[in-house]
């Protein structure tokens, strides 16, 4: 990088202005990144086995992970609710005010921020790793895009485990709840059930299920991206790697309170 | 016919190529020498068409790879073969599963054509038995030898080699030359490599290029190489010491 040429008083913006158009093209590329990604996956051949594998990567190994958070959370929430509830004397409430939270928030925020701990991380350095061992490069030169075999699968693969992880987290977080409210605090299983029936919709289930799409595309792309773009060496992956973790959990974070604004 | 005309090349203040100009002939094996951080990897990938040049030409049979994108750079590469400095195998899978993967992917042949070509091309690198051994599993030297039979398992025109013995005992250093010779006899490819194996390259080059400081100071055959009168050259292939200048 050319070092400033600018007057002492002007380096400040110098630097700043250099700062910006390095901002802006960083998210050109890692916007272009995704275009190249979804063409890819658009148009064929679709390697399938490779999408299989990702599946079995991001998906079923994160499985274990999913259901006991996903049981520890729907528990916690059953305490507290019912402990919070029982002061209004409305404790017939707990299960809709736990299948809400789960369904609407907790269950695509958790679930995304879980895989990403697990199965985001170990995408980015695996593909880091084959960036620095020169694996990415082998695969350009035989004349196979390197997008095909490595980023589109998981990008897909991404946007079919996330939905379906999700409701796996829902439904034991449910019974996590009920084991809380109705084994160990006495409601009544026809209760916590029939109210919840009563009072969630389909639109809640629903904005769950965007949640976790949007999530599914978001973690797989910064983490396939930041794989891609590893720096050199070990510490380039190891740095690769906390950005992409780092990266997701905040954009997860952030596109929750967007989309819970804009969605019903 | 492979000629390169003035390719320059910096990353940010820093020049790597300045105006590199060589030609190789086609059929036969040129060796790039040059110091370490030279910049012989870095052309090696401009000839590969990785990373573009600042300025000059690359042309391959007068075909400019340097202004090739797509579909037309993905058509040339087709006829190349790259042996990288790490072998770059895919650590995923087997032995077997990477000299097979740029004939099912590449050219798509049927897995009983694929399964032939493979035993034949594990077999002419010396190794029979490793196809379901994961490159992990076995030996440096090995991982060469697997990496070498994946670049020419499609029979490519031009074969690039970085750097294809760093790391080996001398022992594995001269069986892997006279592997790349003997191949080199049998398919008749072009093979430019990049090495700085003094002096056991000079028997198997037909010519030896001497990069230094972004340029191909001298080139020739080893001979002449050996005799240089060239003070750079002459340092180099006796391994002098800097203060020696």
């Amino acid at each position: 990088m050319t070092g400033s040429t600018a007057p002492t008083l002007l380096r400040p913006f110098d630097l700043l202005g250099g700062w910006a158009i390095r901002l802006v093209a960083s998210l050109g590329r890692f916007g272009s990144f995704l275009g190249e990604a979804f063409v890819t996956m658009l148009t064929p051949p679709l390697k399938f086995w490779a999408f299989v594998d990702r599946i079995n990567f991001i998906g079923y190994r994160s499985l274990l992970i999913i259901l006991l958070t996903g049981t520890f959370t729907g528990m916690v929430l059953g305490l507290q609710i019912f402990l919070t509830l029982s002061r209004f004397g409305s404790e017939a409430f707990l299960g809709p005010a736990v299948a809400l939270s789960i369904i609407r928030e907790l269950g695509p925020v958790l679930a995304a921020l879980m895989v990403t701990g697990r199965a985001g991380s170990a995408l980015t350095a695996e593909i880091g790793i084959m960036r620095i061992t020169e694996q990415i490069d082998a695969l350009t030169v035989m004349a196979l895009n390197p997008m095909r075999y490595l980023v589109a699968p998981s990008i897909f693969a991404g946007i079919l485990t996330f939905p379906l992880m999700t409701a796996m987290f829902d439904v034991i977080g449910i019974f996590g709840g009920y084991l809380v409210g109705v084994e160990l605090l006495g409601l009544s299983a026809g209760t916590y059930f029939g109210e919840m029936q009563s009072f969630v919709d389909m639109g809640d289930v629903m904005l769950g299920f965007w949640k976790s799409v949007s999530f599914g595309i978001i973690v797989t792309w910064v983490c396939t991206y930041k794989g891609f773009h590893v720096g050199h060496g070990a510490e380039g992956v190891a740095r690769a790697t906390t950005q992409a973790v780092v990266m997701s959990s905040v954009l997860i974070l952030v596109w929750d309170y967007f989309l819970g604004t804009v969605l019903p | 016919m492979i000629k390169v005309e003035g390719v320059t090349k910096s990353f940010g203040d820093h020049t790597v190529l300045r105006g590199l100009d060589l030609e190789v002939p086609t059929g036969s094996i040129t060796v790039i020498i040059g110091r370490s951080g030279g910049g012989k990897s870095v052309f090696l990938r401009h000839l590969i068409g990785l990373v573009r040049p600042d300025a000059g030409r690359i042309l391959v049979d007068g075909v400019d790879v340097a202004r090739l994108g797509g579909r037309a750079l993905d058509d040339i590469r087709r006829r190349f073969g790259v042996v990288f400095q790490g072998g770059a195998l895919f650590d995923s899978m087997t032995c077997g599963e990477n000299v097979a993967f740029p004939l099912r992917e590449k050219l798509r042949l049927p897995r009983t054509e694929i399964a032939k070509r493979v035993d034949a091309a594990l077999a002419q690198v010396g190794l029979e038995g490793v196809e379901r051994k994961y490159p992990a599993e076995v030996s440096g030297g090995m991982r060469k030898r697997v990496a070498i039979a994946r670049a020419l398992v499609t029979e490519p025109e031009i074969v690039f080699f970085d750097e294809p013995t760093t790391g080996l005992d001398p022992v594995l250093v001269n069986t892997i030359h006279h592997l790349i010779a003997d191949l080199h006899r049998r398919h008749r490819f072009t093979a430019i490599m990049v090495s700085h194996e003094i002096p056991e390259i000079f028997q198997i080059a037909d010519l030896v290029g001497m990069l230094y400081e972004g340029r191909i100071v001298e080139i020739g055959p080893p001979a002449s190489i050996e005799a240089s009168a060239n003070r750079i050259v002459r340092q180099f292939i006796r391994g002098e010491p800097e203060a020696a200048q």
